[in-house]
C-alpha cells in the first residue's frame, strides 16, 4: 500500500519542530507500524537524511516505550493495543497517516517522537513501592493470604506498563490514571496497605509538581490505554487521598 | 491538611462538593418553582416566605452565592491551569473519539450558564432588592406570580431561558455523576443506579425549569 505520512520533526529538545510529510510505497498489511517506520528510515538514510527517531524496545506491547500518537489517539486506531502490535492492515491504501509525540508540559520532546517521560519515574519512584526488610528474614509474600478478587484487581493495575497514553489522549494531559494504577496495585494488597497512607500522599504530591493537569473525568483515558486499565482506580485513588490527607 | 488545599485531588473536591450544593439549591428553586404551573397562591406565599424570611436572606442566600463564586472560580482556575499542561497542541487530535463532548467543554456550557445567571439576577435579584430596599415599597405577598409571568411574555426572554437551561442540562449531564466520581464513591463506577438517577435527574429538572418558562409563556394573562 502506499501512503503519506505527516511527522513531527524536532531535531532537539530546545528546536522549533514541524510537521514534515514524507511519501511511503511498498507497505504490507502484514507489517507493523514500527516495521512501517524502519522502512521509512531506511530510506531517509539511503538518501542521506535523519532517520525519524522514535522510542521501542519490546516491540511486543509490554514495555510502554513505542509511544506515537497516530491520526489524532495515542497507539492509533486499534482499541487496547501499543504502536508495535498494531498492523498496518488496519489503514488503506492511499491513506495520510498523522504521527506525533505525546503533548504535556510534563513530557517535553527529547527529538522527533521521543519524549522524556522520566515524571512518571519521579512518581513512582515517590511511593510506588512496598519497603521490604531485606536482612535475610525477608517473609514470604505469598504466606498472607489474599482474596482472589482482591489479587485480581491488583493484578490488574500493575498491568499499566507506563506507557503515558492516558496523558496523551487526555484534554487536560492529566496522569491520574497512571498514578492511580500505581497507587491501587499495592494498596489492594495487605503488603501495600502498610505505607497506604503516605504513599497516596507522596505520589499525588508528585504528580502535581510534574505538571500535569487536573483530571475532570473525562474517561479519555481509560478508553486509549492499551492495557484496559479501568476509571475505578482515578474513583479510588480520590477516596484514598481524601482519607490519607483527613483521617490519616 | 495544607497539602489538601493544594493539591489537584482538593481541587476536585471542591468543585465536587460546590457542584452538589447548587445541584441541591437547583432542586429546591425548582420545587417552588413548579408551584406557579399548579397554584399561584402557594407560589407567591413561598416566594414571599423566601423574598423575606431572614435566615433565607440573611444566611442561605450569601452561602449560595459563596458556593456559586468558588464553583466559577474554581473551574476557570482548573481550566486555565489545564490548558496549560499542554502548551503545545496536537495537529490531529481525536478528542471526540475517547470522550463526550459534554465532558470535554464543560468550561463552555458553564460560562453560558453563568452568563444567563448574570441576566437572571438582573432580572430577578436586582429587581427585588430594588423593590425591598432602595424603593422600600410595602411588603406585597401577592406580587411574585405577576412578576413570574411578565418576565415569560417576551418570546426572546423565553429562547434565552430555554437555550441556557439545555446547556445546564448538558453541564449537569457530566458534572453531577463526575462529582461522585471526584469523591471517590465506588458505586459511581459500577453503572447503574447513582449513575442513572445522575443522567435523569440531569435531563429532567432542567426540563422541567423550560416547561414552566413555556407553560406561563402560552397562558400568561398580563
Ligand atoms: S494507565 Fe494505561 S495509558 Fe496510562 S501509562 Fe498505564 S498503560 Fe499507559
Ligand atoms: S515497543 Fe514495547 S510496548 Fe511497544
Amino acid at each position: 500500500m502506499k501512503l503519506t505520512l505527516k511527522i513531527w520533526r524536532q531535531a532537539n529538545a530546545n528546536a522549533k519542530g514541524k510537521m514534515v510529510t514524507y511519501p511511503l510505497d511498498g507497505i504490507d498489511g502484514d507489517m507493523s507500524f514500527l516495521e512501517m517506520m524502519d522502512i521509512l528510515n531506511e530510506e531517509l538514510i539511503t538518501k542521506g537524511e535523519e532517520p525519524v527517531e522514535f522510542d521501542h524496545d519490546c516491540r511486543e506491547g509490554i514495555c510502554g516505550s513505542c509511544n506515537m500518537m497516530i491520526n489524532g489517539k495515542p497507539h492509533g486506531p486499534q482499541k487496547l493495543t501499543t504502536t508495535c502490535q498494531l498492523h498496518m492492515r488496519k489503514f488503506n491504501d492511499g491513506d495520510t497517516i498523522t504521527i506525533e509525540p505525546w503533548r504535556a508540559a510534563a513530557f517535553p520532546v527529547i527529538k522527533d517522537l521521543i519524549v522524556d517521560r522520566t515524571a512518571f519515574d519521579r512518581i513512582q519512584q515517590a511511593g510506588g513501592y512496598v519497603s521490604v526488610n531485606t536482612s535475610g528474614n525477608t517473609q514470604d509474600a505469598n504466606s498472607i493470604p489474599i482474596e482472589k478478587a482482591k489479587a485480581d484487581e491488583a493484578f490488574h493495575s500493575a498491568t499499566c506498563i507506563g506507557c503515558g497514553a492516558c496523558v496523551a489522549a487526555c484534554k487536560n494531559a492529566s496522569a491520574m490514571l497512571f498514578t492511580s494504577a500505581k497507587v491501587s496495585q499495592y494498596s489492594l494488597l495487605p503488603q501495600g496497605e502498610v505505607e497506604a497512607t503516605t504513599r497516596v500522599q507522596n505520589m499525588v504530591r508528585q504528580m502535581d509538581l510534574e505538571g500535569f493537569g487536573n483530571c475532570t473525568n473525562t474517561g479519555a483515558c481509560m478508553i486509549e490505554c492499551p492495557k484496559g486499565i479501568k476509571l475505578e482506580n482515578i474513583t479510588r485513588m480520590n477516596r484514598e487521598y481524601l482519607k490519607a490527607e483527613t483521617i490519616g | 491538611m495544607s497539602a489538601l488545599v493544594k493539591s489537584s485531588l482538593a481541587r476536585k473536591w471542591v468543585m465536587a462538593l460546590s457542584g452538589l450544593f447548587l445541584v441541591i439549591f437547583l432542586t429546591q428553586h425548582f420545587v417552588i418553582n413548579i408551584t406557579s404551573v399548579i397554584s399561584p397562591d402557594t407560589f407567591n406565599e413561598w416566594s414571599h416566605f423566601m423574598g423575606y424570611n431572614p435566615l433565607v436572606q440573611f444566611v442561605a442566600q450569601p452561602i449560595l452565592i459563596a458556593g456559586l463564586i468558588v464553583h466559577f472560580a474554581m473551574g476557570i482556575i482548573l481550566d486555565f491551569q489545564n490548558r496549560k499542561a499542554r502548551p503545545i497542541k496536537y495537529a490531529n487530535y481525536a478528542g471526540g473519539t475517547n470522550a463526550s463532548w459534554v465532558s470535554r467543554n464543560m468550561i463552555i456550557t458553564g460560562l453560558v450558564v453563568l452568563a444567563f445567571l448574570g441576566l437572571h439576577m438582573y432580572d430577578f435579584w436586582v429587581h427585588e432588592m430594588t423593590v425591598k430596599y432602595i424603593d422600600v415599597q410595602p411588603e406585597d405577598p401577592t406580587r411574585y406570580f405577576h412578576e413570574l409571568q411578565a418576565k415569560f411574555v417576551s418570546p426572546i426572554r423565553v429562547g434565552i431561558y430555554v437555550v441556557s437551561f439545555i446547556l445546564l442540562a448538558m453541564h449537569l449531564w457530566h458534572g453531577f455523576n463526575s462529582s461522585f466520581q471526584s469523591m471517590g464513591a465506588k458505586a459511581i463506577n459500577k453503572g447503574d443506579g447513582l449513575r442513572k438517577f445522575t443522567y435523569a435527574w440531569a435531563v429532567l429538572i432542567p426540563a422541567g425549569f423550560i416547561f414552566i418558562a413555556l407553560f406561563h409563556h402560552f397562558t400568561h394573562t398580563h
